[in-house]
């Protein structure tokens, strides 16, 4: 009850989740220092596990729609995250796909390459693992008290619009702090009355170009005869076009809106902000874009310049496997087609 | 009827030089086996791995692309981009455990009505031989048993061993 006596006017609701993902985007949000205060002046966070207690039954209670704003991080990897996707997509008004695992797989999707033997053998059985007795979760186990599971692990990693609706789709590995912060203050410029929402669907928090729009580098007309990657350059020049200078970088075939950091710092683009306008594979469009500038007429010689990409699927697919054409490899699905 | 599996090939054939082959073959009644379906488009330059990754991944078997012998293209130089598109998509694929050879570039000349017809049979046959990809049956298993549980998820040699206490 506030001072007057009257009850005070309740505050929107805002929750974040992180379903197979790192964290990195908790720490992205956190990353806009003060503006994180206009958040908690504005609404109630109501649902955070990374940054308060609170427990699914919490959310489960809630009336449906109850949530305004809900951000997802992290793809659909086993039964917990696909069940907490669907529920938060029942509470909320607004689900943003939030950073590139919930948009697009990211590296959690990159296990989509292997079967799901070879995924536990890389968690339980690795050099870095000591696992003498060789021990593997069960999904479910019988105790004298009855019996105990753990979600089950799917087959193939799912991205959030592969489950359920989703409303808008905010990428990156993380995002970048300033879009953030910019999508804050558009929501609440929203409640406030002075701004509208994008269209259901829009992807926010991004530029409307690539990453070679916003790089200062150089660039002229691209003739690749050699395909390295970054070690094997004595001196990366600072100011000439990677791609010119045989160092793959994504940026081709990758949405702006994070102002080229690693091009402008002489690392190669990525790829995390995913795929630009009106591309509908990102690999596809990269290997478009790639292939276009080899200077060779010759097959042998156009091999031998692509013997330069040891890793082509995990290079063009490295944030996008999970929502390119294919999805997946094969070996993740033949596991379970008996 | 037979139960001999049937491959879908979808082939993407270039204005000038192939689309027109296989229009030869068409008048000249030389026969080539039905499971091709061609598409045409200006040039094989036009030819986006997006393209292809569609086609296999919306249930084709195999994907022919077709264009002018290097040095005839109609616009100069792009038939070498598809050869450049190919290899590397080839590359890429078989990562992703499709057979590279499910993806075929062929030269053809207006005149090669008789080539093409024999590239498209040679071609169907060896996707007959390595059987269907059927990757929309194959992802679409993988999610519904992903929704449920199911013995077939967890392999026997990944069952716990008893822990001594």
């Amino acid at each position: 009850m506030s001072k007057n006596g009257q009850a005070p006017k309740e505050k929107p609701k805002f929750a974040m989740y992180w379903a197979a993902a790192c964290g990195g985007c908790e720490i992205a949000v956190l990353n806009i220092g003060e503006k994180i205060l206009d958040v908690d002046a504005n609404f109630d966070v109501v649902f955070w596990p990374v940054a308060m207690d609170a427990k699914y039954k919490d959310v489960e209670a809630m009336p449906d729609k109850s949530i305004l704003l809900t951000l997802f991080n992290g793809g659909i990897r086993n039964e917990e995250n696909e069940h907490m996707a669907k529920l938060l997509r029942q509470k909320s008004q607004i689900l943003v796909a939030f950073g590139s695992c919930a948009n697009e797989g990211c590296i959690p999707g990159l296990a989509n390459l292997s079967s799901m033997q070879e995924v536990f053998n890389a968690a339980y059985e690795s050099v870095s693992t000591e696992n003498p007795q060789h021990i593997r979760p069960q999904f479910s186990y019988q105790v004298p008290e009855g019996m105990l599971t753990i979600p089950l692990f799917y087959p193939v990693l799912r991205t959030l619009d592969q489950v359920v609706d989703v409303d808008y789709f905010m990428p990156g590995c993380p995002p970048e702090s300033h879009q953030i912060a910019a999508v804050i203050d558009l929501v609440i410029a929203v409640l406030h009355g002075e701004a509208e929402l994008p269209p259901k669907g829009a992807v926010i928090g991004v530029g409307d170009s690539t990453v070679c729009e916003e790089c200062q580098r150089a660039r002229n007309i691209k003739k690749i005869t050699k395909l390295v990657r970054i070690h094997e350059v004595a001196e990366v020049d600072p100011d000439l076009c990677l791609l010119e200078q045989g160092i793959l970088c994504n940026g081709p075939a990758t949405r702006s809106g994070c102002g080229a950091r690693c091009p402008s710092v002489g690392a190669a683009c990525i790829g995390c902000y995913g795929p630009a306008v009106g591309v509908v594979d990102y690999g596809a469009r990269l290997m478009t874009a790639v292939a276009s500038v080899i200077d060779s007429t010759e097959p042998d010689e156009i091999e031998a310049i692509l013997d330069g990409i040891p890793d082509p699927a995990g290079t063009f697919y490295r944030f996008n496997l999970a929502h390119s054409l294919l999805h997946a490899a094969r070996p993740a699905m033949e596991e379970v087609i008996g | 009827m037979n139960d001999q599996f049937e491959p879908v090939i979808i082939g993407f054939t270039c204005n000038w030089c192939s689309y027109r082959a296989a229009d030869l073959a068409g008048t000249a009644r030389i026969k080539y086996p039905p499971n091709i379906r061609l598409i045409r488009l200006m040039c094989s330059g036009r030819m986006d791995p997006t393209f292809v990754l569609k086609a296999l991944a919306e249930g084709a078997d195999g994907v022919m692309i077709t264009g002018c012998h290097p040095g005839e293209c109609h616009y100069l130089d792009q038939n070498y981009k598809a050869l450049r598109r190919v290899l590397l998509l080839r590359r890429t694929i078989g990562q992703m455990g499709i057979e590279p050879g499910r993806v075929k570039l062929v030269w053809a000349s207006a005149a090669e009505g008789v080539r093409l017809a024999q590239e498209i049979g040679h071609f169907v046959e060896e996707i007959r031989d390595m059987g269907p990809l059927n990757w929309p049956g194959r992802l679409a298993a993988a999610h519904v048993n992903g929704h449920g549980r199911d013995d077939r998820l967890m392999p026997a040699d990944m069952m716990l061993e008893e822990v001594p206490a």
